[in-house]
């Protein structure tokens, strides 16, 4: 059963088995208000929209760092700002749109949205959750606030050495960098386990691997690659930090270190990273084709496979970052032919939702118009990374506008648009309204000329020789035009994003109330109420299909499970547990932790030691001792009622 | 189909003969100990490919600027001590998936003197090498004390989850049925102890080929 069954009145099943047992699943899970509440929750949901809320926030300043920019570049020999400034504010718009929103907006959506798809009420380790979102807040914070004082990041967003070495940045511009990138790996790090767990041993019964939805894979691989990918990132700042502060040589060439290795060691994360950010969008993207397509997706294994195959070859494609650096050929050579390879699955992905279009009956609506918007600009974004793998080509244009083109088609079309798309599609299910077509309409259309007319001139000021990251330039370059016509480009794209921000705005205040299932989507989330209980779903179903809505078995198990108390699962505060592979159930239920203060004091208490840590005021690290205490309160081995598992024959008994 | 076979499986469907029927698993803690202990090691494996690193691209002898060879004595003996330090644990946690505290009080409480035995004598090296070179002498030596001093740092917390272990024992919270926190101390532990071959075949061992 793959195509979408036209009568709706199943859908409804969800509904019926809320209306049955809601009240009792509200004395278990109850919904709390006050300022205590909004501090100690561990609430997936509320952490998802936090996460997304404070992501947007982050966004829309270093967007704003980027139109200072841009309306400097507008002609020859701007002078709006110094080139100081320009330099953090280069620096602080890359590193906040990579650190700051993409990857914490993805998050926000996979928060929200993975254990609701998968059946479940919460993420399998809910205060780590929450401490996630605190660290990752405050560090936003540290980055953003840094500028206040002069001290943002100036040495671009991949921070070569020795540029952002001690002798040639002084100040605490780069150790505000190294540690508030240290300090948010924590947060991504804990998610990123957070996720893989969850999506392991969270599913609803029934949901063998092959029938989990393409997002939470796409979630999943992404978290994967955090794993493996964040500990280069983090050793390679720890260094940077220790050389700076306590003069260490990690990167010092006069003292046997190597520049190099810096190099190396960021872009062996900064390559999979490009990834981790876009995945997840794709995921999204993986989501929304099915449903307006009115059809389960083409080739379901397939894009499966290639996206994780993206995320394992993604780890072998680095140094095409670093071709013009003077590195043996042989190991261009091998480089180029990886990053060639990798366009692969990147294309089976694109064919999977072209087939999935062709296939089912297209219906264009807000959310999917954006779809086909990303659609247009990843592929151009790709055929210039197709580009680059090509090492004479990579040669001649690295470090110049085309680059800057290139991956701003990448990310903010191939991740930027999806996150629009995926706020236009699971509004209803964020908030319980609907938004304005014809404000989404104008939304899409304004932003997509706006990215146009901004980014693709970069591609011919790049050809024509202009360098990224430049304050000014004369007049007699021939890059004048180019330039303006950007700087319209980024006003109109920030017209455009402002009425995507108003249509959400008026959706809020005066939208439409939304129904549970306004699209006839195929996936769990839409059996929740919009928005959803504390409790996610009445019911927790059985998974007979990968579309779990369309099919009437899996629907039935709602209604079915209305008399089971152990699907209801009202008596106790906890989810079930199944299998890694094929779903089945497992004994007994996790016992799921109440709301806790403790997240945010962890937290807190880590900010405190990397601020102390920052201006050098080492005593104050003492501040940690807070959150070891912390720690400690948090996993005493308390008594619970729910025997846990592992007793050879002993556990889930009593 | 006759009345008998319909009441044999009816009582092997009922929910009480499904729930002891039922696969236990993994739980999803043991699943994010696994993970955490994943990144950690990849961490380390940066660190070790960063000293090889920059060893492959140093001229000259290695160490560099006259800094001798390490010594293994003392290396040595510090290996033989963390790595039995694994075996206590492993019989600790043994000993409670049986409902043995006792055995489980003993097992931690001897895994944490030969772990503190391991730190005590990596401070005694660190005393004779910080004689010789410091962390600021080239970039062998800003490698070699970041290396093993943050597996040190490892130990150390490895050594406080054991104490906090040996507590939570002491005051009777790990029993027959509750002991997952066990395991995930032992896996955590375990985990130290491999780590630090790594280290020891790649700055003690290796400059000796």
């Amino acid at each position: 059963m793959t195509v979408k069954p036209d009568t709706t009145t199943a859908a409804s099943a969800p509904r019926a088995a809320d209306d049955a047992v809601g009240e009792r699943l509200s004395e278990t899970w109850p919904e709390e208000h006050g300022l205590w509440a909004w501090f100690t929750t561990v609430d997936h949901k509320k952490i998802g929209r936090r996460y997304m809320v404070t992501a947007a926030a982050y966004f829309v300043l270093a967007g704003v760092a980027a139109l200072v920019m841009r309306t400097q570049l507008a002609g020859p020999n701007g002078d709006v700002v110094d080139p100081e400034l320009f330099d953090q504010l280069f620096s602080l718009h890359g590193t906040a749109m990579i650190f700051l929103f993409a990857t914490p907006m993805l998050f926000g959506f996979g928060n929200f949205l993975v254990p609701l798809m998968l059946g479940t009420r919460d993420m399998a380790f809910p205060r780590l959750n929450a401490f996630g979102y605190w660290v990752f807040a405050a560090a936003g914070i540290l980055m953003f606030g840094s500028l206040l004082f002069e001290a943002a990041p100036n040495a671009g967003w991949f921070a070569y050495v020795p540029l952002s070495g001690s002798d040639h940045s002084p100040g605490y511009n780069l150790d505000v960098y190294t540690l508030g990138l240290l300090f948010l790996g924590v947060s991504t790090t804990a998610g990123a386990i957070n996720f893989i767990v969850t999506a392991l041993k969270l599913r609803a019964p029934g949901m063998s691997l092959n029938r989990v939805p393409v997002f939470v894979w796409a979630i999943v691989v992404t978290s994967f690659m955090v794993i493996f990918a964040l500990p280069p990132l983090n050793v390679a700042n720890a260094m940077l930090f220790l050389d700076r502060r306590f003069g260490t040589n990690f990167f010092d060439t006069a003292e046997g270190g190597d520049a190099v290795l810096w190099q190396h060691l960021f872009w062996l994360f900064g390559h999979p990273d490009v990834y981790i950010i876009v995945l997840p969008a794709l995921g999204i993207v993986s989501a929304i084709v099915p449903t307006f397509s009115r059809r389960a997706i083409a080739a379901y294994p397939l894009i499966v496979l290639a996206t994780v195959a993206t995320g394992i070859i993604s780890f072998g494609v680095w140094v095409h970052h670093m071709f013009a650096v003077g590195l043996p050929d042989l190991s261009l050579t091998f480089f180029s032919a990886a990053s060639l390879i990798i366009t692969v699955p990147a294309g089976i992905q694109v064919f999977c939702w072209l087939g999935t279009m062709l296939m089912g009956r297209l219906v264009l609506n807000v959310a999917m118009l954006w779809v086909l918007g990303f659609i247009v600009l990843f592929v151009l974004g790709g055929v210039t990374g197709v580009m680059f793998a090509i090492v004479p080509f990579d040669q001649q244009t690295t470090d110049s506008y085309f680059v800057v083109a290139h991956f701003h088609y990448v990310l903010f079309g191939g991740a930027v648009f999806p996150i629009i798309a995926g706020l236009f599609y699971w509004w209803p299910k964020f908030t319980g309204r609907m938004t304005s077509r014809r404000g989404g309409l104008w939304s899409f259309w304004l932003t997509f000329a706006g990215f146009n007319l901004a980014f693709f001139p970069m591609h011919i000021s790049g050809l024509l020789g202009m360098p990224r990251r430049i304050y000014v330039y004369p007049g007699d370059t021939g890059w004048t035009v180019w330039n303006l016509l950007s700087t319209l480009g980024a006003y109109l794209l920030t017209v455009g994003l402002l009425v995507t921000l108003g249509t959400l705005v008026h959706s809020l205040r005066r939208g439409e109330r939304a129904t549970d299932d306004p699209w006839g989507g195929e996936t769990l989330e839409w059996a929740a109420t919009s928005p959803p209980k504390v409790y996610n779903l009445p019911v927790i179903p059985t998974a007979h299909s990968l579309t779990p809505m369309w099919d009437e078995r899996s629907l039935a198990s709602f209604t079915d499970g209305i008399a089971d108390d152990e699907r209801v699962l009202a008596h106790q505060h906890a989810v079930l547990r199944t299998s890694e592979l094929d779903g089945r159930l497992e004994h007994p239920p996790l016992e799921m932790p109440e709301d806790s203060p403790l997240p945010l004091v962890v937290a807190a208490s880590l900010f405190a030691g990397t601020l102390a840590l920052l201006l050098g005021w080492y005593e104050g690290t003492l501040v940690l001792l807070v959150a070891v205490a912390a720690l400690c309160w948090w996993l005493w081995p308390h008594r619970s009622p729910i025997p846990e598992d592992g007793a050879d024959g002993g556990g889930g008994q009593t | 189909m006759n009345a008998v076979d319909m009441r044999s499986v009816s009582r092997a469907t009922e929910p009480e003969a499904l729930a002891t029927e039922r696969p236990r698993g993994r739980t999803p803690a043991w699943w994010g100990m696994v993970l955490l202990i994943t990144t950690e090691v990849v961490l380390f494996a940066v660190l070790l490919a960063s000293y090889f690193f920059v060893q492959f691209t140093t001229e000259g002898p290695w160490p560099p600027g006259g800094i001798r060879t390490p010594e293994l004595r003392l290396p040595l003996i510090m290996t033989v001590l963390l790595l039995s330090s694994s075996a206590p644990m492993a019989w600790a946690d043994r000993a409670i998936r049986r409902g043995y505290q006792g055995q489980l009080a003993a097992g931690l409480a001897l895994a944490l003197l030969l772990g503190a035995a391991f730190l005590t004598l990596q401070g005694i090296e660190y005393d004779t090498k910080l004689a010789e070179f410091t962390w600021t002498s080239y970039a062998y030596g800003s490698l070699f004390y970041a290396i093993t001093g943050f597996h040190g740092f490892h130990v150390a917390a490895g050594l406080f989850m054991i104490g906090f272990t040996l507590v939570g024992t002491l005051r009777g919270r790990y029993t027959y049925e509750r002991h997952e926190r066990v395991r995930q101390v032992a896996f955590y532990w375990h985990a130290i102890d491999g780590l630090w071959i790594l280290i020891l075949s790649s700055l003690y061992l290796s400059p000796h080929v």
